[in-house]
């Protein structure tokens, strides 16, 4: 039986067809204003990756910022418990998820069979989310993956004294008129945005093993800040970390097959 | 006596003059990159109006943002101190000061001679400071000084749902494709940093008696919104509230020349 997942999220919206453990398909497409649409678009996409079709779908749950708009879905669930599942139906050995999307930043905890214990949530301010790298990375003229490559390269990090995204884009600007190297004002971006995501981390209480999901899980900068700021190694699953959610969705999907 | 009062900020540089307890001249202007230039170029203009050189100068207190740069200041005193001071010597009646910055907002509880007694102050969050504005009003594609009456003409705000700058931006960019009439949104953006501001004057407890000063205070939406979140009749001050911080520096720099004649 075929099971779906769909993730409609801020920037991004993804899809994840699974057939009992066995990932079939996956597709990633960028949000547009009108979120059915996009569900639909990603949703084709990753059945036609599969060699499938909407008819082979025996039960498909949404997920995501704009889950409530999904035309084809039979459930939904929230992110947070999308990401849990997923990451513990890859890596049941997780307990502390840091989940970075491209608006908001979650950070949870769970218990040995996979249960939310406690989680918290930033989706207030900018910094410390997705949209923090989005708008460092335009004022650098890079591409938002470029950020975690070229921090790699980086001899001297700066120091960024500013937690705003406001200020923090100001002081990123002083650096570049000074002829600050990019590598070095990508390599402190990631520092502060780890530093950021690293408060909100520790108040759920940090216990082994940690991994990071969201579309930043994406980029090496990050994690390794991430890893140096908590002192714990970060725990690479084996599925793009951006499909969490979508992953979770379908796991979810999966079970209420089994229920029926 | 001649004294002056100079306030380099982020964004504008100020300069007072006085003479025997009157304000004789005062200046505005754009900050420029270096603060020390800024100063220098500021003084000039309100020396110029009052007909004085700098020799004619007993004392010069410096404020703001760039205050250790000011290369002709004999000493520095602290934004809080200057607004406090300048507002009770404007209006005796003043015990609270709500001074909106271009990038800070402050809070200040003053007794009846001026001194500071209790402030609160934010200049880590970009909501909630002058920035705010600006950056709306940029989105939006109209004059920050045109806010005022532009919001006047709103019949029924928006209620904005984000507080940061960042995420408020997209929204209003969202209610903008939405139809939502311009002034509307520019009175919803008042309310929102009014809110916010009245929260960090909450912090140290309101006290009757409450005016306002900046830049962002000449704003008369900013004013009757601000009005509205705190529940009470703000004091106008007919002075230029850019200026007080400057006025401020330049009644301790009265204080201090005639400490030392």
């Amino acid at each position: 039986m075929i099971a779906a997942g769909c993730d409609v999220g801020s920037l991004t919206t993804k899809a994840v067809i699974l057939n009992n453990a066995r990932l079939l398909g996956h597709a990633l497409v960028r949000s547009s204003f009108n979120p059915e649409k996009s569900a639909s678009e990603v949703m084709e996409k990753a059945l036609a990756s599969a060699r499938l079709t909407f008819a082979d779908i025996g039960f498909c749950v949404g997920t995501g910022y704009g889950r409530e708009r999904i035309g084809f879905v039979k459930k939904t669930v929230s992110e947070i418990s999308c990401h849990a599942k997923g990451a513990h139906f890859l890596q049941p050995s997780i307990r502390t998820i840091i989940d970075i999307g491209g608006q908001d930043c979650k950070a949870m905890r769970l218990d040995a069979r996979g249960e939310i214990v406690k989680f918290i949530t930033n989706d207030k301010c900018a910094s410390g989310t997705g949209r923090f790298l989005e708008v460092m990375a335009k004022l650098l003229g890079l591409e938002l993956d470029e950020l975690g490559s070229i921090s790699g390269r980086a001899a001297h990090p700066i120091n960024l004294a500013s937690t705003c995204t406001v200020w923090a884009q100001a002081e990123v600007i002083m650096h570049l008129n000074e002829g600050m190297p990019k590598a070095d004002l990508a390599a402190g971006i990631n520092e502060a945005m780890a530093a950021r995501v690293a408060i909100l981390a520790r108040s759920v209480g940090i216990e082994k093993d940690v991994c990071m999901t969201g579309g930043v899980a994406k980029n090496s900068g990050v994690v390794a800040a991430m890893e140096k700021q908590l002192g714990v190694p970060m725990r690479r699953l084996r599925v793009d970390p951006q499909l969490m959610g979508a992953l979770g969705a379908a796991v979810f999907a999966r079970e209420r097959i089994g229920v029926n | 006596m001649f004294v002056a009062g100079c306030d380099v900020g982020s964004l504008s540089a100020k300069a007072v003059i006085m003479k025997d307890g009157s304000i004789v001249a005062s200046h505005v202007m754009f900050a420029r990159p270096e603060p020390g230039e800024s100063a220098r170029a500021v003084m000039d203009e309100a020396l110029k109006k009052a007909g004085l050189s700098m020799g004619e100068i007993a004392c010069c207190v410096g404020t703001g943002y760039g205050r250790n740069s000011i290369p002709f200041a004999q000493s520095v005193e602290s934004e809080i101190a200057c607004h406090g001071k300048a507002a009770q010597w404007l209006n005796p009646e003043v015990r609270m000061v709500i001074d909106i910055g271009g990038q800070d907002a402050k809070a200040i509880r003053i007794d009846g001679a001026g001194k500071v007694v209790r402030y609160a102050y934010n200049d880590r969050c970009a909501s909630g400071t002058g920035r705010f504005l600006e950056i709306m009003a940029g989105a939006m594609g109209i004059d920050i000084e045109a806010m005022g009456d532009i919001s006047s003409r709103a019949k029924n705000p928006v209620s904005l749902s984000n507080q940061c700058v960042v995420f408020a931006e997209t929204e209003i960019i969202s209610l903008i494709n939405a139809g939502r009439e311009l002034p509307d949104i520019v009175g919803g953006l008042h309310r929102a940093l009014s809110h916010r501001v009245a929260s960090l004057a909450r912090s140290i407890e309101l006290e009757i008696g409450i005016t306002m000063t900046g830049g962002v205070a000449k704003n008369r939406g900013m004013f009757e919104a601000l009005q509205e979140a705190l529940g009470v009749n703000l004091i106008r001050i007919d002075t230029d509230p850019q200026i007080i911080g400057a006025v401020g520096a330049a009644l301790m720099a009265r204080q201090a020349a005639a400490a030392g004649e």
